[in-house]
């Protein structure tokens, strides 16, 4: 047993840790093993990957490649393989993947359990939308393929379904071709919500990426910092390797705190407006900022940190958004990382899939225990009366009428269920 | 660097090997031969590589690592038509000491293995890359090597022989254009270290002794401690006097 933490590092409770190495002999070992929850980067903030007292089925050594088909870019790998690994031997190849999430340290099967989504998602939907197949091995022994065409419902069950149907062992990607790892960028600051929610819409049909920091401390007057993107037309030159930096230690106090966080908003706003407008950036410094500050969530201090991510349909967006920034600038407990985006229309392929088309928020706050819980209850009721949902890879704490009422689909679930997975979340929301 | 390089890795199941060819592979054109023991797993590592990469020739030998004429023979045969531009030996077990106190039939084991194999290996190389007059031999050493601890002697000893081995080789080839490179890793987070993490000990990632083992191959270095710290460590660990020492549960 030893003490593990998901990215929030709200706990540290003991775990067994089982690590993987060996596809071959994946379902004996898998046999019998139980209550269990598959591990792969511990990238999802709260008790999705978390199992205390139980069993983790670590993946991060299957992290083999299996085959390529480069004329049609499709990529057979193991579910422990990293998405920074693909790219890095795809990208130069002319393929990549078409989704990739905030940071590219997550892994195969942890992308497809939490079916997560990129800042293009507007055009390519979330990451189950690309995999034309997946094997699962379960506790029982069994191994099943899925995919949209083989056993679609079961597949519904695992994309999304934060690895309670079974260990994700390898799955089939189908990548995109890419030119290159230049993107030409445009860098505007906006005023308001309602002019973020024009800039959204007038860029989503011109532009592969979309996103937004939001200053979250002004409130409803909101103001931020719009970003777009496109492949580069030139795609010459070799990016400079990103400079990496790390949080060496965990301060004793959040960094962030009510004091500090005006001073780094309004300094975030003015140096993003001075050094707004077009330029061309590698994709990677682009799409993934954090990934460049290694360990930065220590810097939410010993306590850990909860992020607080909600999607809400696009009539409800604006009045419902108002709402949120008015509460969070009246609890005093701004957030430093906001980020605001709208989802696109295509479908999610799961039955626990978070986005939706809307607007989706995301937010971190500092763990401050019974205040900070507070705080949630209100952002609760606002996202509950406007049908929007919390996405389970953030989620630490959600109320279990919440998750019933933002994902309706969720009953389903049952039926495919791996008896021999378990986890923090699926006993918190589930009950088992 | 438009010409294929030819690298034949020794123990190629090795976590820090295979990803040593991981970065190979991303740097342009190779010609690997991975050389195991256990046939099945150096395939999935070479099916692996050439999924990652459209211009790599990879092949999977098999051998006995402990037979002199198989040793000779092989060497000769990877080196009679091209010079091989890196030899990497990189296998081993980690063999815990009690085990080879109760039987000494384990103790020469471990020694043969994780010392006497590696050096034939080397010697072998040496001669083809003198006759090619050029090359590069990487050799997976340890810090534990560097002073022997009652934990872990035998398998400290036999690192140890290597690490004689290489200076001496370094020795013998100085001035040329052929390399000896003797990596010592720290704890790394392999297949082989699992139960010390599970205890909770903070170990060096795979990945970055990789690519300190891939850069210190570049660059010719004799001796590479990976990570850096260990250099530190070690330095302290063998000045240490023996009156200190042997009251220390190191």
């Amino acid at each position: 047993m030893r003490p593990v933490s998901s990215w929030g590092r709200l706990s540290a409770e003991p775990h067994q840790v089982t690590a993987l190495s060996d596809i071959a002999t994946l379902a004996d070992e898998l046999h019998g093993k139980g209550p269990a929850i598959p591990l792969g980067r511990g990238r999802s903030y709260g008790d999705a990957c978390l199992n205390p007292g139980g069993t983790l089925l670590d993946t991060a050594r299957l992290d083999r490649f299996h085959s390529f088909d480069p004329e049609m870019g499709r990529l057979v790998c193991e579910a422990g393989v990293q998405l920074r690994d693909i790219q890095r031997f795809m990208v130069p190849r002319g393929w990549g993947l078409p989704v990739i999430p905030g940071t590219q340290h997550v892994s195969v099967g942890g992308a497809i359990a939490n079916d997560v989504h990129g800042k293009n998602h507007h055009r390519v939907g979330s990451f189950g939308n690309h995999v034309r197949n997946l094997t699962l091995v379960r506790t029982d022994g069994g191994v099943v393929d899925c995919g949209p065409g083989v056993r679609p419902d079961l597949f519904a069950a695992t994309v999304g379904g934060i690895g309670l149907t079974g260990l994700i062992a390898t799955a089939e990607l189908q990548l995109q071709p890419v030119t290159g790892p230049w993107l030409d960028t445009e860098i505007l600051p906006y005023r308001s919500l309602d002019e973020f929610l024009t800039l959204a819409d007038d860029s989503e049909s011109l532009w592969e990426h979309t996103v937004s920091w939001l200053d979250c401390t002004a409130g409803s007057r909101a103001r931020g910092i719009f970003l777009r993107a496109n492949p580069a037309v030139d795609q010459s030159g070799k990016p400079p390797s990103p400079r990496r930096l790390a949080v060496p230690v965990t301060p004793p106090f959040p960094l962030f705190n009510r004091l500090t966080l005006p001073v780094f908003n309004s300094a975030y706003y003015h140096l993003n407006s001075r050094r707004g407008g077009a330029r061309r950036r590698p994709f990677d410094t682009f799409l993934f900022p954090l990934d460049d500050l290694q360990d930065w969530n220590r810097l939410y201090g010993p306590r850990g940190f909860y992020q607080y991510q909600l999607v809400v349909p696009r009539d409800a967006g604006p009045a419902a958004l108002r709402d949120i920034l008015d509460i969070i600038a009246r609890s005093g407990q701004g957030s430093f990382l906001a980020v605001i985006k709208t989802f696109g229309d295509r479908a999610s392929p799961g039955l626990l899939s978070f986005p939706t088309p809307g607007v989706t928020l995301s937010l971190d706050f500092p763990n401050r225990g019974a205040r900070t819980e507070r705080l949630f209850v209100e952002l609760d009721a606002v996202v509950r009366a406007a049908a929007g949902r919390l996405y389970l890879a953030k989620d630490a704490r959600m109320p279990r009428e919440l998750f019933e009422a933002g994902y309706p689909r969720a009953a389903a679930l049952a039926k495919f269920r791996d008896p021999g997975m378990s986890s923090g979340m699926s006993r918190r929301l589930m009950g088992q | 660097m438009n010409q294929k390089k030819r690298i034949v890795v020794i123990g190629a199941t090795s976590a820090i090997a295979e990803h040593c060819c991981r970065l190979w592979m991303q740097r342009g054109p190779v010609e690997l031969i991975l050389v195991a023991r256990n046939v099945a797993l150096a395939e999935r590592i070479a099916a692996d590589l050439r999924a990652r990469s459209g211009q790599a020739e990879v092949s999977v030998e098999t051998m006995d690592f402990l037979s002199t004429p198989a040793i000779a023979d092989s060497v000769a045969r990877w080196t009679s038509q091209m010079p091989v531009d890196i030899a990497l030996i990189a296998h081993g077990v980690l063999s815990p000491q009690q085990p080879c106190q109760d039987d000494i039939e384990k103790t020469r084991e471990s020694v043969e293995v994780n010392g006497v194999s590696p050096i034939l290996f080397a010697e072998a190389f040496a001669g083809a890359m003198e006759r090619a007059g050029g090359g590069t031999i990487g050799m997976i050493g340890s810090v534990a090597g560097d002073r022997g601890r009652r934990i872990n002697y035998v398998y400290g000893a036999s690192k140890a022989l290597m690490d004689r081995y290489a200076q001496g080789m370094q020795h013998r080839f100085a001035g040329t254009a052929i390399k000896v490179v003797l990596i010592k890793p720290g704890p790394t987070d392999t297949p082989m270290t699992a139960d010390q993490k599970a205890r909770g000990r903070r170990l060096a990632s795979v990945e970055s002794v990789a690519q300190g083992t891939v850069d210190a191959i570049d660059r010719g270095t004799a001796v590479a401690y990976l990570p850096r710290k260990w250099q530190l460590i070690m330095f302290v660990v063998r000045a240490l006097p023996d009156f200190i020492f042997n009251r220390l549960n190191i």
